[in-house]
């Protein structure tokens, strides 16, 4: 039988090959993007977890929330991907050192 | 092992050799792609858990616009892979202890006797006419009306932000520089001459 370990551990698994893929991809902005989305939905999948064996819905709710705003948030920084390679020519992180900071 | 089982570690094991792949593989396409395997697989996962309707949004949001979206973000820029990819090597320690300590943390809450079957027993399915999405509008159109709102606003937002960042003004434009504009002076713009009268 399944049980709530069993999909919250799923959802640590994600997380933590998503941490380490942040950490091992630092220089390529696309892939860090895309960790980030993977963050997002091992987060997601606990949520839908404890919803289910709670037998509470507002889980599922929190759920379509974090989909909408990381919608906003992978378009928002596509864009500004876009128009860094188009002034830059590069997505390199360590070639965007302007601020000096 | 019963069937619901075979289902879970059948979609768990893609969904983490697809995870592992996105951050592992070298050409950011072939991630890509791997990420739209990884959510095809969590979205059966989530039809395990009775979340038809996000499993389902999942699906057609993340597969059919972000994930697309990142595919023609991806494939428009010519990216130079070579410099990208230097670190790996030498990151790759860290990354991996990181993750494996973080994973450790979290195991030790999840594996203990916290989320076992006994606090928290397996409710099973909903019966046959229940329906996820009425009871998910239901709650969203009445309780989260004002949240579901604001998530309207933010999307606006996103839209109208993607359009500004990535506009880039036509040249054949007669637009005139507000910057030039307020920097006239007279002497740019006037220019006295001194008409000589005709002698008769």
């Amino acid at each position: 039988m399944l049980t709530l370990s069993h999909f919250l551990i799923l959802g640590a698994i994600l997380f933590c090959i998503s941490i380490a893929g942040i950490f091992l991809n630092r220089k390529n902005i696309i892939i860090l993007l895309m960790a980030i989305e993977l963050m997002l939905l091992a987060v997601n999948m606990n949520f839908i977890a404890f919803s289910h064996f709670l037998g509470d819905i507002q889980g599922q709710i929190f759920v379509f929330f974090i989909l909408t705003v990381a919608a906003a948030e992978a378009s928002i920084g596509l864009a500004i991907l876009v128009v860094l390679f188009r002034n830059r020519r590069t997505i390199n992180v360590a070639d965007i050192d302007s601020l000096k900071g | 092992m019963t069937f619901e089982e075979l289902v879970f570690y059948f979609f768990s094991a893609i969904l983490v050799f697809a995870a592992t792949m996105v951050v592992f593989i070298k050409k950011p396409v072939h991630a890509a792609l791997y990420l739209v395997l990884a959510f095809f697989s969590s979205a059966g996962v989530w039809l395990l858990l009775d979340a038809e309707f996000l499993a389902v949004t999942l699906v057609l949001v993340y597969v059919g616009a972000v994930m697309v979206l990142f595919l023609f973000v991806v494939m428009m820029l010519d990216i130079n892979l070579a410099p990208l990819k230097e670190g790996f090597a030498r990151y790759l320690p860290a990354g991996i202890l990181i993750g494996l300590v973080v994973l450790a943390e979290l195991a030790f809450v999840f594996l203990g006797d916290y989320f076992g079957p006994e606090q928290y027993p397996n409710p099973g399915h909903h019966p046959a006419d229940y329906s996820n999405t009425a009871e998910l509008g239901s709650k969203l159109y009445t309780e989260y009306f004002l949240a579901f709102e604001l998530a309207a606003v933010i999307l606006l937002v996103a839209i109208i932000a993607a359009i500004v960042l990535t506009l880039r003004p036509k040249r054949w434009s007669k637009y005139v520089s507000p910057e030039e504009q307020v920097s006239i002076t007279r002497k740019g713009r006037v220019k006295l001459v001194d008409p000589k009268a005709d002698k008769d």
